[in-house]
């Protein structure tokens, strides 16, 4: 019988690095029900006064077993699970499962098929910033931005709906294709929303971005540096917004994404210092405009091209396929999501690991919390912008 | 000796706690249907019919019927005691709150010290409610609560001083009476800038004292959930949301007398005549600062959902650093005038 323990992974400054000035340091809970903490997390928070001198992230209350899940299902099977990754950006999840399986089997899709991927990716990109940017304006004390911007992405929802038949978890991008044809009509029903949600994003900036109590609360506030940033593994808009010009989408170009046209937005150090919570935050805003550029380039693209089957290129069985491994990453809504697959020729993999980008960005929060007011640490826990649910897995 | 008085009284107490309770109703719908009209939604549409008017009615029926909880950790006594504590401070500062001319709880002659005074023990019963519960957001509602509360005080009880110099008088009436004969004679438009600068301290000021954004630092769902009444629940969370809407008309209704025109119409036209009988004269006196501070009450709902939350040290920043010095400059200045004035 053994007493259940406490993992204390001394990470960050320890109790004696800090001076204690008034002997009066308090431990404080932070979650697992807790609404700044974005899901079910705990950060274990040593606070003197006001101000946090410690900060331990726990995790796993929403551990899956994804990857041992995954050792157990045929290779198509999995692509729902990837979709429980990170729950705002289904389909960038099997986006990158997808392609990392098609590089990994030798399956080549159609133009078209690359299209509608990346649109539907970017859209999802699109709705996925919206929630980050309407907690984070939440996080500070915002209510209402919070529900303008949920109803923006009730929109992309109702076109996702239509799409797949589902609102938040797709099931759409298949190894080798896609579940269903674009519906009549639809591409039609993606450029109205482009017409509807491009003057949005000036509303929101007049609205919170540029807020004096909001820049205030956010410039100069929880400074990630590029250095630390890519010595703890942080990827994505926080890795942009600490001022590094690094997207997969760049980079390593997939699915097509060199032939579109957008750019990589970075912090400036706007409202004080590059790689506060203002820039994490403004990256988002930015990059939801450039995703709106791809789509609309996508929509124009499919537009002109003919009809084609989206299934034809879906392996018939999965009972056989090549021997190997793969790391395969692809530019998710958070960061970068790899998936290192192993093959042994068999219908479910001997071994998939995901290497998730809200997990690395967690992982700074113990790095950048001392010293840092309780107020700060909901402030820098929002713009990391993390999803338990990939955090966890 | 005659009980008039002591009736009279009884009968204002009375009207005052029926005033705050339907203001309380009135108010917290209102508070929805106006966040939610703000969000693009509709808000409460089911219960009573129109517009959902009697959701709150329904609530309250709720929050009365609820299980009383009291953690078994909290310390028992002032767990109880303290919602009252917060509600019979923002309610005693009612007595001296001009409805009328002739409708005012007691006109003592030191009415602004008096209001001051006893609005500053609702923090006392906040430290109680959140020492009390043995919860340590709670605690840190509580002491976030005091701190800004304390502070704030000063530059209102600063910019409280203009008027009073202008009017050279504490009782509350008489800072209403030299504002009569339009709204070009209300206090906050005479001798520009002084008593302009004191109303605009006052009202940030007082929604720190109050408790709403951009200061409801006490509360910040996002950071502490709920603040100094977390453990609450049923009545006893009722009496402090009863007190939060009570303290918003109160301080409301100080700005209203004190720098707005109190009772008086905004046009000498729209007065009603002297010889009107006294109940005439009370009820459009009391129709007149009612309209007033709701419309502040509704300016305060207007900040609460469009502003976000302030940091605490920029709380104190704030206070401290912009709004006393301003005052006691602002007061410096009045105090100039009216002496070379007189």
């Amino acid at each position: 019988m053994t007493e259940p323990r406490e993992l204390n992974i001394p990470l960050g400054p320890l109790p004696s690095d800090v001076e204690d000035v008034h002997g009066e340091r308090m431990i404080l809970q932070m979650g697992p029900q807790h609404p700044a903490t974005h899901g079910v997390l705990r950060i274990e928070l040593e606070t003197d006064g006001e101000m946090a001198v410690r900060a331990v992230p726990h995790i796993g209350y929403l551990h899956r077993c994804f990857e041992k899940v995954a050792e157990n299902m045929q290779w198509p099977q999995i692509v729902p699970y990837t979709d429980r990754l990170d729950y705002l950006g289904s389909m960038n999840n099997a986006l990158g499962y997808v392609l990392a399986c098609e590089k990994l089997f030798g399956i080549e899709v159609s133009e078209r098929v690359r299209a509608i991927r990346v649109l539907a990716a970017e859209l999802n990109r699109v709705a996925s910033h919206l929630v980050a940017v309407g907690t984070y304006g939440l996080d500070i004390g915002a209510w209402t931005p919070f529900l303008f911007l949920f109803q923006q992405r009730e929109h992309i929802l109702d076109l996702f709906d239509e799409l797949s038949g589902s609102r938040l978890l797709y099931n759409y991008i298949w190894i080798g294709g896609l579940s269903h044809d674009l519906p009549d009509g639809w591409l039609k029903k993606v450029r109205d929303f482009l017409v509807y949600m491009q003057p949005k994003i000036p509303e929101l900036n007049t609205l919170l971005t540029y807020n004096k109590i909001f820049l205030e609360r956010t410039g100069k506030v929880a400074v990630l540096p590029a250095e630390t940033a890519i010595q703890w593994g942080v990827t994505g808009p926080n890795l942009r917004g600490s001022g590094v010009k690094w997207d997969l989408r760049k980079i390593e170009p997939y699915s097509g994404y060199e032939t579109y046209d957008f750019e990589i937005p970075t912090g400036t150090g706007e409202a004080g210092r590059v790689g506060d919570c203002f820039d994490r935050y403004v990256v988002r805003v930015r990059e939801m405009e450039q995703s709106l550029r791809i789509v609309e380039q996508a929509v124009q693209r499919l537009e002109r091209m003919p009809a084609d089957d989206v299934r034809a290129a879906i392996p018939k069985t999965f009972s056989k396929v090549p021997v190997g491994e793969i790391y395969f990453r692809t530019e998710a809504t958070k960061g970068e999501l790899g998936f290192y697959a192993v093959s042994d020729g068999k219908s479910k993999p001997y071994r998939l690991k995901c290497r998730t980008p809200s997990f690395c960005s967690l992982s700074v929060l113990s790095k950048m919390s001392p010293g840092l007011l309780i107020a700060d640490v909901v402030a820098l826990v929002g713009s990391l912008d993390i999803v338990l649910g990939e955090v966890d897995r | 000796m005659s009980l008039a008085p002591l009736v009279f009284s009884l009968l204002f107490v009375a009207g005052v706690i029926g005033y705050i309770a339907v203001f309380a109703l009135l108010a917290i719908w209102l508070e929805r249907k106006v966040s939610a009209h703000m969000q693009d939604r509709l808000g409460p549409m089911e219960t009573g019919g129109w517009h959902g008017w009697s959701q709150t009615l329904a609530d309250l029926m709720k929050l009365l019927l609820k299980e009383d909880i009291i953690p078994t950790a909290a310390d028992n006594f002032l767990f109880r005691v303290a919602p009252y504590v917060v509600f019979v401070g923002s309610f005693a500062a009612w007595a001296v709150l001009p409805f009328a001319a002739n409708l005012i709880g007691t006109n003592i002659n030191i009415g602004v010290f008096y209001l001051v005074a006893v609005s500053s023990t609702v923090v006392i019963g906040i430290l109680m409610a959140g020492w009390a519960s043995n919860n340590k957001w709670a605690m840190y509602g509580a002491m976030r609560s005091a701190a800004q509360m304390v502070s704030y005080e000063i530059p209102i009880a600063l910019s409280l001083l203009v008027p009073i110099l202008l009017a050279g008088s504490l009782s509350m009436q008489d800072l209403v009476k030299i504002q009569a004969g339009g709204f070009w004679h209300w206090t906050v438009l005479r001798n520009f800038p002084f008593p302009f600068i004191a109303f605009v301290i006052y009202f940030w000021a007082s929604l720190a004292e109050v408790n709403r954004t951009p200061f409801d630092i006490p509360e910040a769902e996002s950071e502490l959930v709920a603040g100094y009444h977390v453990e609450y629940s049923g009545m006893r969370f009722a009496m402090f949301f009863l007190s939060e809407y009570a303290n918003m008309f109160l301080v409301s209704g100080v700005v209203t007398a004190v720098f707005l025109g109190g009772w008086h119409a905004p046009l000498p036209a729209l007065e009603i005549a002297a010889e009107t009988s006294a109940l005439g004269h009370a009820i459009t006196g009391a129709m007149w600062f009612s309209i007033k501070a709701i419309s502040l009450v509704l300016l305060q709902m207007w900040l609460r959902w469009t502003l976000p939350r302030l940091r605490v040290d920029q709380l104190m920043h704030i206070c401290w650093k912009v709004f006393l010095p301003f005052s006691f400059v602002n007061v410096l200045l009045v105090s100039l005038w009216a002496a070379l004035s007189r």
